[in-house]
Formats: structure tokens, C-alpha cells, sequence
């Protein structure tokens, strides 16, 4: 191979090198996208939406009054999401948000299983005045102004 | 009177900053030549200025006045002084402003002290920053004063986000900004060498220091981030590839690569247009990083400004500065002279190499980023987590190790290979052992663990290789400066993969008085005891915490704050660290029962994510002082020769002589 190679050969060399790591890199990613990214789910929409238990997905709706049970062990709670439109049993483990409570907001992040449980990994709940999680805000009025009462600062 | 004497600063100092570039940019025509010394002392006084105008915003917020919204709205009178200091940054109006006068200062030491660079591209490096600068002045002046006085002024304030009430924190968003804006002043230098037509190594060596010390900040404001996010948020991550983590992230791989292509420009006269790019997609992540951040857009602990006009107005200077300088690019492109040339297989080759794979990266992070944002206004909302970025990144981090511990011992122009092949048995022996140990002890872990903790042990060894059989006495400090920065990976890199490899973890409702195990860990729930601090209320537990059969025991106090101001609860984990790992441990609600929810992990060397952290800035920081040192003996070259540095292989033409 002769060395060092001509000017714009080189320069050729080195656009397609860049090009094709960067080709490669945001189609490794649009690809990785469409099957990793979890989808948001109202426990109306989940009824209608086929979802495959076990596929990761966030669910987001109003805790259930009366619906928190806590287990036996101390640390697992079971209640319920809805939206209104559907209901949505869930279950998590876990030391909750401080602002978790019956009658407000929530976001869980997990997979259905078979049983029609919703196995919550994480719960994201009003975090301080000012945080609503993202997906709560298009909620009906009503809700958000339980939910986020207190968003905008004065 | 403060507020409208600093209100007036910043006015004088926006009015300097067209004058600035309206000086600047007249400078550069033919005529306005006799301009050219008058742009560095204007660029010197709008940086003052900026900078005492911003010092009369702490001095309001030390002094809780409430007459001002500002202050209102973010302070209180009861805050510990250090976090009346951090709220001046802590919300929207404050950070623009510590935003304009890190700008500022910047471009007043650019006109003070750099003396190599031809004088013309500095003037026009000056302008270009003028240029920046204006839009966020017009930011600041039109859609948020800082100084905005409120009628009547309220008796208390409202205080600041508790969450934010954090040592650590109130120095995260100033380091994280001086890096954002150092890479605006990356850019400038670009633009300034585009309007010249003088991309060269003096140019990048100009440079340089600027992206060093922006990519220094960088690493430490994302290291003290992770570290805050890891010990606040109790939930026992260090990283979770939030948008916002990753607004900072992305400014820092594009910054990495800029800081290798500078140096090859610097030393060797190549990658001329490719480190111009650079410097344009660096600073435009740091735009994005600000625009995903301030603009409401996303909804975090940092989304303070919930305004879409805001948003919008950060969308449009992004688009007028990087558009801009695209136009510039493409019409300036052609004239950048070829660089040096180089085979492919050489220290050059690896750079690039390893700079396309840090594009990559950050490709595949500025796109999972994006990409619910941009699904949401087709009216699907997803979100995108680690299941995505561990993975896919790995697919370019791991050939980017690999690259990394080769590249440093190859030779510039053209590498044989032959060396190269003994010298990496020794990395690959480490890599080989580790290998065998993980599979001998730890048993079955998952693949990307598994790849980061023996490419750690690899990286280790090849990063140290480029001190083999020199003489340590006469090696240049930014020599040692690439070796830590390097060992600071794989020593980062380790603590991740142990983390994610060799983390226990417990949930527990316990009894007062019982004891619980985590890995070799017992730990006894001794008792909860109410304590209080200056506003704030909490519970705290009494955790007494053993080590296998070490007879030391040591009490640990998670707690369960009550804020007053704003009320707020905030849950405070506590730590125990060894040299081998770190007990997490974190104090959840008493059920009805009268037993305590704990949350206990075991965590095998997670420190290392941090000290690597603070390594690769140690690195940097060497690197930087070990150039500058190096920078200003030589400096007093032209002066005698009035002829360009050696290094420059271009020739200096019918150019003026060089200030």
C-alpha cells in the first residue's frame, strides 16, 4: 500500500470512514428504538392495547381511593390505577415516593404479568411542587388539577 | 438601588457587546484595520462589567432582599448562607445570568492574555463571541430579568427546592455552566479562524486550553451530578439516563473528541475542517443541553423555567448560531487548506477512529433523547431507558477501549505494528486474568459486566503503557495528564461493571431491635429518633452496622426529611464506605404495624465510578497546566522571529506579522 496515501484520497477515506460509523451508529439506534423504548399506557388505553406481559411499559392514572393494601412482609403494596375509563391492579415493592398517596398521581414503571397484575419496578409520584411527571400533563383538567395543583410557581 | 444598578451594568454590558462585534467586525474590512486594537479593551469591560452585575445578584440574595421577585420566589430568610449563595444560580434568570458572565470573563481573558494567534482571527474570535453573547443578553434584558423588583415585597420567601439544598449540588450547575460555555468559546475561535480562512496550529493551540478547561469542567460537573443524584435520590443508581444527565453528557463525549482532534491539528497540522465541525457540534450540544433543560420541555428537579416562550426563545438561537455557522462551514470549507497527511494506521488513524466512535456515542445518546420528544407530537408518549443506551452504546464503547488502549503507542504518520503487537501482551494477559478470576469467583454475571470489568483491567494496564522505558523526570506533564485520564476510564469503568455485576440489595419492614443481613453486612435496627435541623424536621434511624465477623461496629443514620419551606419530603440515605464497596442504606415510612421499611444495598466497588471520575479530571487538569506552562515559554518566540511556529507547516503567506 503506498504511504502516505495522496491528499484527497486520504480525504475520501476519511469522509466515508466517519460516515459509515455515523450511518451505522443512528441506524443501530432508530432500530434499538423501536423495540427498547417503553410506551406509556392510561389504564384505558392498556385495556384496548395489546401488550405482551413481561414488555416493559409505563403506566400512569390516579391512585384508587381506598384501593392501597399493604402485604404482609411490610414492603409490597397492592392498589389501584385508573383513568376514568379502566381500572388496573398493581403491585410494588418497594419504600414509596413521599407524595404518593390515594387520590393522586402516579407514574409506574414495569411489565404486566399474567395474571393482569401490573409489576411496578419504580413509582414516580409528584416529586416537589414543581414536578409532574411528563405524561400526567395531558390528563382530563379535573386531574391535573389534583395531580399538579401547584405546577407553574407563581 | 442594587437591583437597578445592576440592571444597568448588564444593560452597558449588552451595549458593549455590540460594539464588540459592530468594532469587530468593521476591524476586518480593509479600511477598519486601525480598529483592530480597540476590540480586546471593549471585550475586557464588557467581561467586568457582566461580572459585577452578577455579584450584585448574590450580594441581593445574601441579603434575602425581598423586593426583588427573584429573590422572592427562590430564597428565604431562614436558608443556610451557602444555599442563599447557590440560589442565585439555582433558578432560570440567575443561571442566564452566570450563563453571560462566565461568557464574559471568558472573552476578557481571551483579549488579555492570548498573544499568539494572529491578530485578525482574534479579533474576529472576539466578534463571533460578541455575536453569542447578544443573543442571550437580548435573553436575559427581554424574557427574564434577574433584577425585577416586586410590589409589594412579600414578608417571607418561597424558598429553594430542597432537593437542591445539597453541599454538593450548589457547586454542580456552576461547574456543568463553565463547561457548557467554554465550548461557546471553542466555537468562537472557530468561526474566527473560518472568517479568516486560518485554521491552523496555531489556531488549534489558541484554542486548545479553552476546550480543555471546558471538557475539565465538563467531567467534574457530570461526576458531582452522578454522585449527587446517586446519595440524594435514594434510589441507589448512579446514572439513570435521564434526558437531563444526558443534556450534560452529550456535550462531554462531543467535547472529548474535540479535545483529541485539537491535538492532532496542534501537533501534527491535521484534521483541519473535522476539528472545525467539531467545535461547531460541541457547542451545539451544549445549546441542546440548555435548550432540553431550561425550556420547560422536560420535566425534572432542573426544568425551572416551565415557559414555552422561553423554550422557543432557546430554539431560536440555536438555530440563528448553529445554522450560522453550517453556512460558514459550507461556504469556507473548501478554502481550509489539506492537512498533513497520515496512514491510516497510525496514531492520526486511531484519533480519528476513536473519533468517529465518540460521534457515534453520542449519536445514539442525543437520539434516544430525542426521540420521545419527537414521537409525543405524533401523540405517542414513550420513554426511553437503560434497556436502550446500555446496550447499544456498549456496541461502540467497547471497540472504542480497545482503540483507546492502543492508540497512545502508536506512532504519528505511520505505525509498523511490530512494537505495538509485544507491547499489548500485557494488557491482554490483564485482560485475560481478569477473565479468569470473574469466571473462577463471581460465578454467572451478565455480558456487559462481564466485558466492562476485564476491558477494565486491559485499559488499566495499556493506559500506563506509554510511560514504558521513558525517563519519568524529562516526561512532559500532559503526558502523565493522558495516562490518568486514561486509567480514570478503566478505573470508572470498574466501578460500573461491579456495580451493575456484584450489587445485593434488601428490602425489609423490620422491628425495632432486629437485625438484617446484606451481602457480608449485619445490621440492626436499633431505634428512630426525631431530630431536627435549620428548616427542616426529620426521623432518624439508628442502624448499627457490622462487617462479617469484624468486631468494629459503626452506627449509621438514614433519615426521612420534612422540609418546611416549601414543604416538602425528602428521604436522606446514609453511607458506609470501605475500601472495597459501599452499604447504602435507606429509611422508608413505619407501617401500621410499627415496623420500619429499610432498604439495604451492598455495593462492590462502586466508588470507583467516582474517583475515575475525578482521575480523568485530574488528567485534564495536568494536561492543561502541563500545555499552558509549555504554551507561554514558547510564546515569546515570535516576538524575536517574527515568523510562524515551527510546528505550522503551512506556509505564513502574504499574512501580517503575528502579534
Amino acid at each position: 500500500m503506498p504511504s502516505p496515501m495522496k491528499a484527497k484520497h486520504q480525504r475520501l477515506v476519511l469522509i466515508s470512514i466517519a460516515f459509515i460509523g455515523l450511518l451505522a451508529a443512528g441506524l443501530i439506534a432508530a432500530y434499538a428504538l423501536r423495540g427498547q423504548a417503553s410506551y406509556f399506557y392510561t389504564p384505558g388505553e392498556l385495556a384496548a392495547a395489546e401488550v405482551e406481559p413481561g414488555q416493559a411499559i409505563r403506566l400512569g392514572g390516579m391512585v384508587q381511593t381506598g384501593s392501597i393494601k399493604k402485604q404482609a412482609d411490610g414492603v409490597t403494596i397492592d392498589f389501584i390505577v385508573e383513568d376514568g375509563k379502566g381500572t388496573v391492579p398493581v403491585r410494588f415493592s418497594g419504600i414509596t415516593p413521599a407524595l404518593f398517596v390515594e387520590g393522586s398521581g402516579v407514574v409506574a414503571e414495569g411489565r404486566m404479568d399474567r395474571a393482569g397484575f401490573f409489576v411496578a419496578d419504580n413509582l414516580l409520584a409528584k416529586h416537589d411542587e414543581n414536578y409532574v411527571p411528563r405524561e400526567m400533563k395531558d390528563m382530563t383538567s379535573a386531574d391535573v388539577k389534583k395531580v399538579a395543583g401547584t405546577v407553574a410557581q407563581p | 438601588m442594587i437591583a437597578e444598578f445592576a440592571l444597568a451594568l448588564l444593560w452597558l454590558a449588552a451595549a458593549l457587546a455590540l460594539l464588540q462585534l459592530g468594532l469587530g467586525s468593521y476591524a476586518l474590512t480593509v479600511r477598519g484595520a486601525q480598529f483592530l486594537p480597540a476590540v480586546r479593551p471593549v471585550a475586557v469591560a464588557q467581561g467586568v462589567l457582566v461580572a459585577v452585575s452578577f455579584a450584585l445578584l448574590i450580594v441581593l440574595f445574601v441579603r434575602s432582599d425581598l423586593s426583588v421577585k427573584l429573590v422572592a420566589a427562590n430564597s428565604h430568610s431562614l436558608k443556610p448562607l451557602i444555599y442563599k449563595i447557590s440560589g442565585t444560580w439555582g433558578n432560570h434568570e440567575g443561571s442566564m445570568l452566570l450563563w453571560i458572565t462566565v461568557m464574559g470573563l471568558a472573552g476578557g481573558l481571551i483579549a488579555l492574555l492570548e498573544r499568539r494567534l494572529n491578530d485578525r482571527t482574534l479579533i474576529a474570535t472576539l466578534a463571533g463571541q460578541a455575536f453569542v453573547s447578544l443573543g442571550f443578553y437580548a435573553f436575559l434584558l427581554f424574557a427574564s430579568n434577574p433584577f425585577e423588583r416586586l410590589n409589594p415585597a412579600p414578608a417571607e420567601g418561597n424558598g429553594l427546592n430542597p432537593l437542591l439544598q445539597d453541599p454538593g449540588l450548589a457547586f454542580h450547575p456552576p461547574t456543568l455552566y463553565i463547561g457548557y460555555v467554554g465550548l461557546s468559546i471553542a466555537f468562537s475561535f472557530a468561526i474566527g479562524a473560518m472568517v479568516t480562512r486560518d485554521v491552523g496550529p496555531t489556531f488549534a493551540r489558541a484554542m486548545r486550553p479553552w476546550v480543555l478547561g471546558a471538557w475539565i469542567f465538563l467531567t467534574l460537573g457530570i461526576v458531582a451530578g452522578s454522585w449527587w443524584a446517586y446519595y440524594t435520590l435514594g434510589w441507589g443508581g448512579w446514572w439513570f439516563w435521564d434526558p437531563v444527565e444526558n443534556a450534560s453528557l452529550m456535550p462531554w463525549l462531543a467535547a472529548t473528541a474535540l479535545l483529541h482532534s485539537v491535538s492532532v491539528l496542534a501537533t501534527r497540522g491535521a484534521l483541519k475542517a473535522w476539528t472545525v465541525m467539531l467545535a461547531v457540534v460541541a457547542f451545539s450540544m451544549s445549546m441542546v443541553g440548555t435548550f432540553l433543560v431550561r425550556s420547560g420541555i422536560l420535566t425534572s428537579v432542573h426544568a425551572f423555567a416551565v415557559d414555552p416562550e422561553r423554550g422557543s426563545f432557546i430554539l431560536a438561537l440555536l438555530a440563528i448560531y448553529i445554522g450560522g455557522a453550517l453556512a460558514l462551514f459550507g461556504l469556507r470549507a473548501s478554502t481550509v487548506t489539506e492537512g498533513s497527511r497520515f496512514h491510516l494506521f497510525s496514531r492520526e488513524g486511531a484519533l480519528v477512529m476513536n473519533n468517529v466512535l465518540l460521534v457515534g456515542i453520542l449519536g445514539i445518546v442525543l437520539m434516544g433523547t430525542l426521540y420521545p420528544l419527537v414521537t409525543e407530537a405524533f401523540g405517542t408518549k414513550v420513554s426511553v431507558g437503560p434497556p436502550y443506551f446500555n446496550p447499544v452504546s456498549a456496541i461502540f464503547v467497547f471497540p472504542m477501549l480497545v482503540i483507546m488502549a492502543v492508540g497512545p503507542l502508536m506512532r504519528w504518520r505511520q505505525d509498523n505494528g511490530k512494537k505495538l503487537i509485544n507491547l499489548m501482551a500485557a494488557p491482554a494477559l490483564a485482560l485475560a486474568v481478569a477473565l479468569a478470576l470473574v469466571v473462577l469467583f463471581a460465578g454467572d454475571i451478565a455480558i456487559l459486566p462481564l466485558l466492562g470489568l476485564i476491558f477494565a483491567a486491559g485499559l488499566a494496564v495499556a493506559s500506563i503503557l506509554p510511560l514504558w522505558k521513558r525517563n519519568l523526570r524529562r516526561t512532559p506533564a500532559h503526558i502523565y495528564g493522558m495516562v490518568l485520564a486514561h486509567l480514570g476510564i478503566a478505573v470508572a469503568l470498574a466501578g460500573m461493571a461491579a456495580e451493575s455485576a456484584f450489587n445485593t440489595e434488601k428490602l425489609v419492614a423490620s422491628e425495632i431491635g432486629q437485625t438484617h443481613t446484606v451481602g457480608p453486612w449485619s445490621i440492626e435496627l436499633q431505634g428512630i429518633d426525631p431530630i431536627a435541623g435549620p428548616n427542616w424536621t426529620a426521623l432518624e434511624a439508628r442502624l448499627v452496622t457490622r462487617y462479617g465477623d469484624s468486631a468494629t461496629q459503626t452506627v449509621m443514620n438514614p433519615q426521612s426529611r420534612m422540609f418546611s419551606s416549601p414543604p416538602t419530603a425528602t428521604s436522606h440515605a446514609a453511607l458506609l464506605t470501605r475500601w472495597n464497596g459501599q452499604l447504602y442504606v435507606v429509611l422508608g415510612e413505619e407501617g401500621d404495624d410499627g415496623r420500619w421499611q429499610l432498604r439495604l444495598w451492598w455495593k462492590p466497588f462502586v466508588p470507583l465510578i467516582w474517583y475515575g471520575g475525578l482521575l480523568i479530571g485530574l488528567g485534564g487538569i495536568l494536561a492543561l497546566v502541563g500545555r499552558t506552562a509549555r504554551d507561554l515559554r514558547r510564546k515569546d518566540q515570535p516576538e524575536y522571529e517574527p515568523v510562524a511556529a515551527p510546528a505550522d507547516p503551512k506556509p505564513v503567506g502574504g499574512r501580517e506579522a503575528l502579534a
